[in-house]
């Protein structure tokens, strides 16, 4: 077995991932979203997703809880800073293991039953986690304070290695501080490693069996295969991611809140998933960026800003404009995500992916008809 | 001379409610016969295979597969061990390709009800993709192999479903009417495949109302009605059976 086996498509895939995600800085810049707090969004949401594809895009089955994973990863990453060291990597390899934990757990419940009754499940243990994080484990989680790194904290792995930090306790990578662009860095190299296990997994016999599991389970048992492990690894696998990301929320900015694991925040996955693509392998990266592209954008705007965008029409034709345009932005892009949601699911079932390979497959089937030439591919 | 039995269904009776489905039902499967079962509607074939591939229950009795009891195991067991069943309405998956339908059961055969392989590539599932390969010969499908099953006409997809049965290899193949909805010609080549494959030693149990396949097929037969088995014989012998004509063949004709 070659780990790093790849068939050349797949092999160009990879390559054209890294590049577009390590040039970032660069070419999003025209979007004006070339700074690196928003850049780290994309690329945490980005695998929160991807991960999240691994069960919703592969098995069908669609959780509702997937934030409880991600406040989880939070946390014990948050712990980690504080017992061990402020070296995210085994911040991240501890959020990611407890996560899975969790996962295990959840998932060995909640797939005994499918469809609604799997989405409700796992919306109740995740509404368990966010409420028990308030309230019962308030000595663990800090309750509404949420959790965070104290100077006095005894850092046991740190105080041994006689690393030593000046000012407010930061994720440090070796000496490298866990701020700015090198934080992103760290996002992007552990985004195109999990993107290359999900590429692996989707073409593996697994990623095929999970797929057939989603078109008919009842066939997969006549067919001689136990489902309920392999549903079971494919919710710990993407519990482990969105035990990942949640631990990078906490690496670039070390404090961790229960807001993190509530409902809206599991829908929010699911909305990136959707809107990019589902069971698509760069859907849910596309569909993260642009979610949360459009919250920082849109959520940046106020009504004064928006006076000064339609300054140029006549003063009545401004009021009209800014009156109309206004419930859309600032606190209210929530409408306009829902009203893109909308378009997506009713024109473009298939998500964002779907409408690029139909907009290629129309110039493809064109050129072929203004040239009359035969098949390329 | 009786030869190795390979099913065994001893006494078995199904109720659903105050429904009798099947009452006292023995049967012995002979290992490489062709065993057909025959009956007017309703009268509990294809319960009797739900019961063999355990999608059923019996509520009392025992079928036993190389001498071990099936009845109560899951179904995955149950195809695990060796017995496979065909379905009569196309059991596919419709969102994969043809290749990737008949590659699935062949996958269970090699690694059995679950094995954790995320790093292994299709691809390098070379052993796997000439058998699937070769069985989709047979059924004619290899031309259209990398189609969506889903878009495949009924005809192709009952032939698909057998050949995801056949990659299998099982001990026991058991066929609900293979030919059922198909036009004479695909029948007949149905029926072809079904005798060419005969001879690798393959058990089969077949369901089936048209008795031309019946006849052309079968080694031995038995006839169900009300959920009892009335006749059992060589095809001759139910032919000239005066109880079946009654209760079957003269309602047919």
């Amino acid at each position: 077995m070659n780990f790093f086996k790849l068939s050349p498509r797949d092999a160009l895939l990879m390559v054209v991932f890294a590049a577009v995600v390590l040039l970032a800085p660069i070419w999003m810049k025209p979007f004006g979203a070339a700074y690196p707090d928003l850049l780290q969004k994309f690329a945490i949401f980005g695998l929160f997703a991807i991960g999240f594809n691994i069960l919703f895009g592969l098995t069908g089955y669609l959780s509702f809880g997937h934030a409880a994973f991600l406040g989880i990863g939070s946390y014990t990453t948050v712990w980690t800073f504080k017992l061990l060291s402020m070296n995210p990597i085994p911040a991240v390899i501890f959020g990611t293991l407890v996560a899975g934990l969790f996962a295990v757990l959840i998932g060995f419940v909640s797939l005994r039953r499918t469809g609604i009754y799997f989405s409700i499940l796992t919306l109740a243990f995740a509404q368990m986690c966010y409420n028990l994080a308030y309230s019962v484990l308030t000595p663990i989680t800090n309750g509404e304070t949420g959790l965070r790194v104290l100077r006095d904290d005894p850092m046991l792995l740190d105080k041994a290695l006689g690393v030593v930090q000046e000012g407010s306790p930061i994720g440090s990578f070796f000496g490298i501080n866990m701020r700015g662009y090198p934080a992103f860095y760290f996002c992007a190299v552990i985004l195109i490693i999990g993107f290359f296990i999900s590429l692996r997994i989707f073409r593996s016999p697994f990623g095929l069996k999970l797929r057939a599991i989603k078109s008919n389970q009842n066939r997969m048992r006549y067919t001689g295969f136990n489902t309920r492990p392999y549903l079971l690894w494919a919710f710990v696998i993407s519990g482990m991611y969105a035990g990942m990301a949640g631990s990078m929320l906490a690496v670039t900015d070390p404090l961790a809140g229960a807001e993190r694991m509530q409902w809206t925040a599991s829908g929010e996955v699911v909305l990136m998933t959707i809107l990019g693509g589902v069971g698509t392998l760069i859907g849910p990266m596309l569909g993260a960026v642009l979610i949360k592209y459009f919250e920082n954008i849109f959520s940046a705007f106020n009504e004064s800003a928006l006076h000064d965008m339609f300054s140029f029409l006549p003063s009545w034709l401004e009021t009209v404009m800014v009156t109309v345009v206004h419930p859309f932005v600032g606190e209210g892009w929530h409408l306009t995500l829902g009203s893109l949601f909308m378009v997506i699911v009713i024109f473009l079932p298939g998500g964002l992916v779907e409408g690029a390979t139909r907009l290629f497959k129309r110039r493809k089937s064109d050129g072929v008809t203004n040239k009359n030439s035969g098949s390329e591919n | 001379m009786v030869g190795n039995i390979v099913l065994n269904i001893q006494n078995v009776d199904k109720t659903f409610g105050g429904l009798q489905a099947l009452s006292n039902v023995n049967m012995q499967i002979e290992e490489g016969k062709i065993h057909a079962i025959i009956g007017p509607n309703g009268a509990g074939k294809s319960t009797l295979l739900n019961v063999c591939i355990g999608r059923l229950e019996p509520t009392s009795g025992t079928v036993r597969f190389d001498g071990e009891i099936i009845t109560g195991k899951a179904p995955y067991e149950i195809n695990q061990a060796g017995v496979v069943r065909v379905f009569q309405t196309p059991e596919i998956f419709p969102e994969l390709t043809i290749l990737e339908n008949v590659m699935i059961p062949a996958l269970a055969k090699r690694d059995g009800a679950f094995s954790f392989n995320p790093f292994k590539s299709m691809s390098d599932e070379t052993d796997i993709f000439k058998e699937a390969e070769l069985v989709l010969e047979d059924m004619g499908l290899i031309d259209q192999m990398y189609d969506h099953s889903g878009s495949m006409s009924r005809g192709d997809k009952r032939r698909l479903e057998l050949a995801m049965g056949l990659v299998q290899r099982p001990r026991l193949l058991l066929l609900d009417e293979p030919t059922a909805g198909m036009s004479r010609a695909d029948t007949n080549a149905t029926i072809e495949t079904l005798i060419r494959i005969k001879e690798r030693g393959m058990t089969k149990v077949i369901i089936e109302h048209d008795m031309h396949v019946v006849f052309s097929l079968a080694d031995k037969i038995s006839v169900l009605a009300q959920g009892a088995i009335i006749a059992e014989g060589a095809p001759d012998e139910i032919r000239g059976n005066p109880k079946v004509q009654e209760a079957y063949l003269g309602g047919a004709h």
